[in-house]
Formats: structure tokens, C-alpha cells, sequence
């Protein structure tokens, strides 16, 4: 293995200091570090972040290779700051046995860009009907901990409350898609003003609030984990906010367009804009940014979800919804709380809550001597205009194009190897 | 200029009103032993239909011929949309074809809005999903101010599926601009939420509407609506919001009804009342052809 | 930290589909920008029905250079009961006879012409509005405009003298429309032509039955008609192009 000294790195935003990483570890911090045959690099400046960690990313592999598959999404990671990725279940086949959670492990590791923690299903197929094997998940090489009908609610609240307590065996979350489908048939957009007017069928935020708060009562009762996914409205977090009051075990993900984007923007017709959950109004994403702040929302998720442009390029009633995020991230959440949270703050929420939650214990760790050399090195000066073109990811289905952002990833680290150098995946 | 009419919200007072004088024109020609104008001679206009709505196609399709345009039939079925091409590779073909207008009807709210994106030519909305169909309120303008003589000032109400309708839209928006006062009448299940930031009144009550409006125009209801349990059953939506003999009889005298059709006679509206010299349903067919001409005319007889 | 959505990107989809705030959707009669008639890209106004009233401050130096008056009120009065009198003269005294103006200032000329011809025999003419606008060749390149009206007088045009009345006469596409117009209105035994001005520089093989006064002009000069009905002021005046 290659040895490197990172010059003048910014830990956290701190004093510059030197990284000696050798055999997968930071062997070494200090000022005037150098080693024999070691390759230098130049980060004068740069803040050094632990690697970001995401748990809520869609590979779309297997099934939908031409819209993103494990090694494309990978990339897209780690250009954006990533060491690990949670691989979301709803792929096709569906990711609810050991054999297609050990599939998706085996391409992250072929792919070797980022870790790739695979989703198990909570359901079988997604249903909604039946547990999947859980535990023989758990048991395989994949090691899962999180089950995700992602895509889907685990509606029945009989079926989530099982989930909870069966998955309290290996230390398991349940992490819910916080959707009443009874109150959400032909939604296509957030209920309110603009759906009124756009004449298009609104997804109300009672859907969301409602199973939140059905949930949080459940893990309550049977004293289990949940973890709530792309929490999108003001009401979710006074709910979320109640719970973790009451010393319930729930942790919540708020996306970057939650963060960013409203509802007006589907006055273009533009499926670009259509997201599951629905963009919501501007008080909605304040609220969101201060419980972001605050702590009620743990972490940033980005909800990277990749369509192929036929899926894009169509009606909005019949576009799928999702929206690209991994290599736009960092750069959204700097942009609407990076002043508010500070470097610290934004390790908190985009690395080690997360890879807290994920279970992943070599991630999320602060860049010390011994640690595994799992970061990223930001350059917070550099402002970069979003190309849909030239994103990494198969797809094309970014919110952001032509917005100039702030912050850029100049370097990754895996493990102690670079899988960017100078803001360009090194394979 | 504008290139297209996908709302109502595209056409401001003075513009909205040419196109009725315009109408009143265009109106004119019917009476006459030559319906034809050579005006769109050489201009190709598609009417592309993903809807079945015999009557909304046949009246572009008079319209577009009175004016001498050359008119293609382009509907779902029996075509290649119906074998899965897709909105966008619809929209090249026809632009490969050389339409200079292509007039949409779609289930999906917004898709005049993509086409628009796709075409050099003018897209004109022909009625998009639960959005909207500007022609359908400026054939009702056309026919208020026909009978009534102005439209500032006039209380229009508009009754029933307001939620599911995009007659409700575009005529709110249009009647707002050219002035009148409206007031949308259904029970709560069937207005939007968000329906407040609308220049509209609303009511649940019919019976004190009547006795000030000089409009009342129904609305379709589908009966499968009851189905998604947004009213008990037909028997009790028509009761409470139906036009029947008597609620017509509250209405002042000048008073006039109309309906976009097709109407579920018994439903929302008594056959009485229906064929009432105070209806205005045949009369709305009618005008629906010169204010389409009148359309047409505005938006591509100008085009260089 | 910015707020959501707003100013990211220039402009919402909305905004360019629906053209940029303050510009007219239609182009409204008169309006400059329509002027040229088929024969731009010189700024001649020849369409008689889209001749702009000058205003009241309007000086002898107008924007389009120097002004001429070349027909004064007295002397639109003497041209038009000189026409009055050439037509009862032509016609056998007006007999089975129809005066259709076209508008905008033929309507006015029409009505004028049949007062004189009340006046000098007794005769009563009907008259009406005759629109060429939806006729018109030259609509793609002048943008749609409001329609004028057309209204025939009862009885209709079928087999009586039809005597179209403009105030100028230029490029004759005008009264080519006019003649299709009529054409699909009915059939006329006659059809004849009366004009305030003529100013030459036809495209047309047409010519006028009766003329208020010939004018030559140059191609870049503009003859702007006024008249009291629908200007305030009776006035013919000749407009320099550029010299």
C-alpha cells in the first residue's frame, strides 16, 4: 500500500496539520510530517472531514443498471465526499434475502469507491404482508442492521410493530418511509396551494405526520429503534421533537432538497422536481433547517435516487419520483446551515450520527492517529455550477443544474487509499 | 406575443377580451353562405387527443377548417401513442411534420406545459387532467357577456367537483380578470385545500348563493366519486347541490345557467332546468367554434 | 444562508412560456410595428386601415421627419362631394347601389359620402363595413390584429352595385383582400372603387373607379389620413421618410 502525507489539512476546520497515512490508518498528525517513498498531498487549506457516511442511497443494482448500478453510485460517493453508502432494498429483485444483500455487498467491495452497507426489506417484495428473513440478513456477509421497505410504508401497524421488536435480536432499525398510502393514492405532489392550482393531486402532510407518530408510540411500547427516513414537514418534527422528550430511541434523516427546494418549483411541470416525499412549502423547510440545528433531525441523507431519463423525460403524473444527491450534498447542507452547524456540526450529522446508526464502527471517526483513514477534504472557498452532464452518477435527474454551490470535494480517502484526487475519482 | 394558451393565467384583461370581440367576429360567419376564411391557408393544425372528447375535438376541428387550415386527427387510440411512445417522442414527430399549432387534450395535468417544451410550434391546451381548459372559459365568458351584456360586476357561481375540475381552473381565473365575482359552491370534500389563495368566494351552501347570482354554472360530478367517499351518494349530493326547478326559481330573473357538459342529467342538474330557456348549454357549443377561430387566429395567423 | 427556492435559477419555466411581463400577447390595430404592408422593410405605412391618428401636439417635424399637409379639412370636404357627385353621375343616380367601407377610415368615408349624396338628390344609399383583415396576405408578416367589423347593409350584396370605399390607395392588397371578402359574402353585379387618396406604387394589376386626389410619392414616404370621426381632425398629410 501507497503511504501519503496530507500537507496542511484543516481538521474539522481547526489548525492545519499534517496526515501521515500509512496501511489503511492515519499512522500519524503533526506539522512537518514526511516519509520515505510517501506520496504528498497538497491540501493547504483544506478541511479535513471524517468520510461522509450516507444512509439513504438507491443503487438501483440489481434491476436498473441503466439508471445507476453499485459502481456508478459509488463513484457518485465518493465525489461527493462519501466513505460508506447504505444501499436501499428496493431493487429488483427486491434486497429481502441473504442472497441479494450479499450480492450488493460483494459489488460495493468489487467496486471498491465506498463501502456499501446493503438495506434489507422489512417485507418480502416490499408487500407490506409477510417479514422478510431478517435475521438470516443479519447473519450474512452483508451483516445488514437496517430494514427498509424504502419506496414503500410499512402501513400495517401490526406488521411494524413485529419489525420493531424482532429486530432488537442483532440490534437492528427499523428505518419507516413515513407514508399512510390510504391518504397518499395518486398524490402527486405536496397538498397545499400549488397542487390546488397546478391541479394536480396532493400528498397532505398528515400522511407523514400521522405514521411518525403511530411509530414512535410503537418503538415506545416495545422499547425497539426506529429510524425515520426524509422527515419533510414542520409537524414531523414537533412529533419528533415530543418523542425524543419522552426518551424515545428514534433518530430522523432530513434530505438536502428538503433543506433547499419547495413546492413552487413544480409550477415547471418538471418532473426533475418530483420526489417522494413531495417538496414541501418554505415554512416547512424552515422548520426543517432549524431541527437540523438543533438536533430533533439527526442527520443529512441524501435520498439519492437515480432514474433513467425516459422516466424523467414524460408527464409529470406518470415521471417516478427521486432525485439525484450524493455529489451535491455537502455542498447543499454548507449552503442552507453550514454556518449554523459549523465543520464540527456537519461531521456530526453527515458522518458520525450516521454511521452510528448504520452500525458501520469503522466510519464516522474523527482523523486521529490509529483511526482508520476514512475522509474527505473539502475546499471551502471553491463555488461549482452543478452540470447535469458532468455528474458521475448514470443518471441525470439533478434539482440543482446550473445552481452555483459552495464547497468542493478535492479528496477522498477509503481505507487509507484516495478514491478522489483533485476533485476526480482516481478509477 | 404569446406563443401559447396553457392557462387562462396566459391572458391578461385586454388580451382576453380580444379574443372575444374576436369571436363576436368570427361569430358572425355562421350566418353566412361561406363558412370559410382563407386566414390559416398552408398552416397545419394537430389535434392531439390522448382523451376521448368527441365534442372538444370537433369544435378545434371546425374552427381550425373554417379558417382553412389544414387539420390532423391525432388520437390515442388506433396510433402509436397507444403502443407506448411517449409524450416527447409525439411531440418530435409532429414537430418533424411541420405543425404550426397542436391543440392537447391529456389525463395528465401539466403535459400541455412539457409539449410546450418540446415544440417550436404553438400548443394550445385543450384541457389538461384537473389543471385546466382555457377554451372552455372563454366560450363561457363569450356566452355570459352574450346574454348579459357585460362580465365586470357579474356573481358568477360555479358548482360542484371544483377539486376535479379544470373548467373551474381556468374559468376562475379568467373570470377574475375580466372582473366578475366568483363563488365556488361544492361540498368541502370537492374544493382543494389551498383553495383560499384562489380570487374566488366559496360556500357549502347553495340556496343563499342563488338569490344574487346572475350565473350559475354546474359541473360534472362523477358518480364514481362516491366511491372515494367524497359525498354519502348521488341521491344526497343532488339534493344539497343539484339545480333543480325550484333552486332555479330563486335565481333572479335575468339570471342564466350554464354547464360544460357532457351533464348527468338527475345528478347536478334536473332535465328541467337543463332545457330552460334560461340554459345555455346548445348556445355554449356553439360559441365554442368562434371562440376557438378566434384563438387559433390570434395565435398563429400572426406567426411570422 | 439563503432562503429556499427562491432566485436560484433565472426565471421559472412559467415565465418563459408565457413571453416577458409587459409585452402585448396581440398586437393592437395601428400599432407601429404592423405598419409595414407587405413591402418591408421600408416604413410605409400603405394599409389604410392601420393609418395611426396623429396626435393633437403633433408638429410639422414629426419622428419620421418632415411633414406636409397636402389636403386640408376644406379640401377633403370639396373631394368628397366632388366623388358624391362623380358617383350619382357613373351610377344613373345611385340606383340599386351600396357604399361598404373598409375599415378603419373608409367606414367614416362611407357614411360621409352617402350624407352628400342625401343631400344633392335625395337618394338614400345603404352602407355598411367591409373587414379584409382575416383576407389579408400579409398576416405573418404584421402579427394578428384586432378585427374591424363587417356589417352589410339587409338585402345583402347579391347582384347590386358594391362601391368599396378606402382612404388610400397604395400597394391595391388591400382591395385584393376586399374583393376575395366579397366574393365569399356574395355576388355583386359591380364591383367599384372609391378612394380619398391614391399614391401610386401598385403591386396589383387595380385601379380606382373614383379618386379624391393623386398624390406621387416616394416609397418612403407615409400618407397619414385623418379624419374628425376617428381622429378629431379632418387632414391629409404626406410624412418624409428619410431624405
Amino acid at each position: 500500500m501507497t503511504t501519503y502525507v496530507i500537507k496542511g489539512a484543516r481538521i474539522l476546520g481547526g489548525q492545519k496539520k499534517d496526515l501521515l497515512i500509512r496501511d489503511g490508518v492515519v499512522a500519524e498528525i503533526g506539522t512537518g510530517l514526511s516519509a520515505a517513498g510517501a506520496q504528498v498531498v497538497d491540501a493547504d487549506g483544506l478541511v479535513a472531514l471524517p468520510g461522509l457516511v450516507d444512509l439513504h442511497t438507491h443503487l438501483r443494482e440489481p434491476g436498473r443498471e441503466d439508471a445507476e448500478t453499485v459502481e456508478t453510485g459509488s463513484r457518485s460517493a465518493a465525489l461527493g465526499g462519501y466513505t460508506a453508502v447504505c444501499a436501499m432494498a428496493n431493487t429488483s429483485p427486491v434486497a429481502d434475502t441473504a442472497g441479494v444483500v450479499e450480492q450488493v455487498w460483494r459489488l460495493g467491495r468489487e467496486a471498491g469507491l465506498v463501502d456499501v452497507q446493503p438495506i434489507g426489506a422489512v417485507t418480502v417484495g416490499l408487500a407490506g404482508e409477510q417479514l422478510a428473513e431478517l435475521g438470516a440478513m443479519a447473519d450474512s456477509a452483508a451483516r445488514v442492521r437496517i430494514f427498509s421497505d424504502d419506496g414503500n410504508c410499512v402501513a400495517d401497524p401490526r406488521l411494524m410493530r413485529r419489525a420493531l421488536e424482532y429486530v432488537k435480536a442483532f440490534d437492528g432499525v427499523v428505518a419507516q418511509h413515513a407514508e399512510e398510502p390510504r391518504l397518499t393514492s395518486g398524490a402527486q405532489m405536496h397538498e397545499g396551494e400549488v397542487a390546488a392550482r397546478l391541479g394536480m393531486t396532493g400528498w397532505p402532510a398528515v400522511a407523514e405526520e400521522s405514521i411518525i407518530a403511530r411509530d414512535v408510540l410503537l418503538a415506545e411500547h416495545v422499547g425497539a429503534r426506529l429510524h425515520v427516513c426524509h422527515v419533510s414537514t414542520a409537524g414531523s418534527v414537533e412529533i419528533l421533537r415530543w418523542a425524543k422528550g419522552r426518551g424515545i430511541r428514534v433518530t430522523a434523516e432530513v434530505t438536502p432538497h428538503h433543506l433547499l427546494l419547495t413546492d413552487e418549483r413544480a409550477t415547471s411541470y418538471d418532473p426533475v422536481f418530483k420526489v417522494n416525499p413531495p417538496l414541501r412549502t418554505a415554512t416547512d423547510v424552515a422548520a426543517l433547517r432549524a431541527a437540523l440545528v438543533e438536533g430533533v433531525i439527526d442527520i443529512v441523507a441524501t435520498d439519492h435516487a437515480p432514474h433513467a431519463v425516459e422516466d424523467k423525460e414524460c408527464e409529470w403524473a406518470y415521471a417516478r419520483p427521486g432525485m439525484l444527491g450524493l455529489e451535491t450534498a455537502l455542498s447543499i447542507v454548507l449552503d442552507v446551515v453550514g454556518d449554523e452547524l459549523g465543520w464540527d456540526g456537519i461531521a456530526e450529522r453527515m458522518s458520525r450520527t450516521p454511521a452510528r446508526i448504520a452500525g458501520l464502527t469503522g466510519h464516522g471517526l474523527e482523523p486521529a492517529a490509529g483511526a482508520p483513514a476514512n475522509l474527505t477534504l473539502v475546499d471551502p472557498a471553491a463555488r461549482w455550477t452543478v452540470d447535469p452532464a458532468g455528474l458521475a452518477s448514470r443518471s441525470r435527474n439533478t434539482p440543482y443544474a446550473a445552481m452555483t454551490l459552495p464547497g468542493r470535494v478535492v479528496a477522498t480517502f477509503l481505507h487509507g487509499e484516495p478514491t478522489v484526487l483533485d476533485g476526480k475519482a482516481v478509477k | 406575443m404569446i406563443r401559447h394558451l396553457l392557462s387562462a393565467a396566459d391572458l391578461d384583461a385586454g388580451t382576453a377580451t380580444m379574443v372575444l370581440d374576436t369571436a363576436a367576429e368570427m361569430a358572425a360567419l355562421a350566418d353566412r353562405e361561406v363558412k370559410k376564411l382563407p386566414t390559416l391557408r398552408g398552416r397545419t393544425v394537430v389535434n392531439l387527443f390522448y382523451e376521448d372528447s368527441t365534442r372538444t375535438r370537433i369544435s378545434f376541428e371546425a374552427a381550425a377548417k373554417r379558417l382553412s387550415a389544414d387539420v390532423i386527427n391525432f388520437s390515442a387510440k388506433g396510433s402509436s401513442v397507444s403502443k407506448g411512445e411517449s409524450l416527447k417522442d409525439t411531440a418530435l414527430t409532429l414537430q418533424a411534420m411541420g405543425a404550426d399549432a397542436v391543440v392537447i387534450r391529456h389525463s395528465a395535468s401539466g403535459a400541455p406545459h412539457r409539449l410546450a417544451n418540446w415544440i417550436d410550434g404553438t400548443v394550445v391546451n385543450a384541457g389538461d387532467g384537473t389543471h385546466e381548459h382555457p377554451t372552455q372559459a372563454l366560450l363561457d365568458a363569450y356566452t355570459m357577456r352574450s346574454r348579459l351584456g357585460r362580465l365586470a360586476g357579474l356573481n358568477v357561481a360555479i358548482v360542484g367537483d371544483v377539486l376535479h375540475s379544470r373548467v373551474a381552473r381556468s374559468n376562475v381565473l379568467l373570470l377574475h380578470t375580466l372582473g366578475a365575482k366568483v363563488t365556488l359552491i361544492a361540498p368541502p370534500t370537492l374544493l382543494p385545500v389551498g383553495v383560499d389563495a384562489w380570487p374566488a368566494e366559496t360556500s357549502y351552501h347553495l340556496d343563499s348563493v342563488l338569490p344574487d347570482a346572475d350565473v350559475v354554472m354546474m359541473l360534472r360530478v362523477q358518480r364514481e366519486r362516491m366511491d372515494q367517499a367524497y359525498f354519502p351518494s348521488a341521491r344526497e349530493y343532488s339534493r344539497r347541490y343539484g339545480l333543480d326547478v325550484a333552486r332555479m326559481r330563486r335565481l333572479p330573473e335575468h339570471a342564466i345557467v350554464m354547464h360544460p357538459g357532457p351533464m348527468n342529467r338527475g345528478m347536478e342538474i334536473t332535465p328541467e332546468v337543463a332545457d330552460s330557456p334560461r340554459s345555455t348549454i346548445v348556445e355554449q357549443v356553439a360559441n365554442g367554434v368562434s371562440v376557438r377561430m378566434a384563438v387559433l387566429y390570434l395565435l398563429l395567423g400572426g406567426k411570422a | 444562508m439563503s432562503y429556499p427556492s427562491s432566485g436560484r435559477q433565472s426565471g421559472s419555466d412559467a415565465s418563459q412560456r408565457t413571453g416577458s411581463p409587459g409585452t402585448p400577447a396581440f398586437r393592437a390595430p395601428g400599432e407601429p410595428a404592423t405598419r409595414p404592408d407587405g413591402t418591408v422593410p421600408a416604413p410605409v405605412s400603405s394599409a389604410p386601415v392601420a393609418v395611426s391618428a396623429p396626435s393633437p401636439s403633433e408638429t410639422d417635424v414629426s419622428p419620421e421627419g418632415p411633414a406636409k399637409t397636402i389636403l386640408s379639412a376644406a379640401d377633403i370636404a370639396r373631394v368628397v362631394d366632388r366623388i358624391a357627385h362623380q358617383i350619382l353621375e357613373k351610377t344613373s343616380g345611385a340606383a340599386d347601389t351600396i357604399l361598404l367601407g373598409v375599415p378603419t377610415r373608409g367606414v367614416p368615408l362611407a357614411h360621409r359620402l352617402a350624407e352628400r349624396i342625401h343631400t344633392f338628390e335625395g337618394v338614400t344609399v345603404p352602407v355598411g363595413a367591409l373587414d379584409v383583415t382575416l383576407y389579408r396576405d400579409d398576416l405573418r408578416l404584421r402579427g394578428a390584429r384586432a378585427l374591424g367589423r363587417t356589417e352589410l347593409p339587409p338585402g345583402g350584396i347579391d347582384g347590386r352595385r358594391v362601391i368599396l370605399i378606402d382612404d388610400v390607395l397604395f400597394s391595391g392588397r388591400t382591395v385584393r383582400a376586399a374583393l376575395d371578402a366579397l366574393g365569399d359574402l356574395g355576388r355583386p353585379s359591380v364591383v367599384q372603387l372609391a378612394v380619398l387618396v391614391d399614391r401610386g406604387h401598385r403591386e396589383l394589376p387595380i385601379r380606382a373607379d373614383y379618386v379624391g386626389k393623386n398624390i406621387p410619392t416616394a416609397l418612403a414616404e407615409n400618407v397619414r389620413v385623418a379624419l374628425t370621426e376617428t381622429d378629431g381632425v379632418d387632414e391629409v398629410r404626406l410624412l418624409g421618410g428619410v431624405r
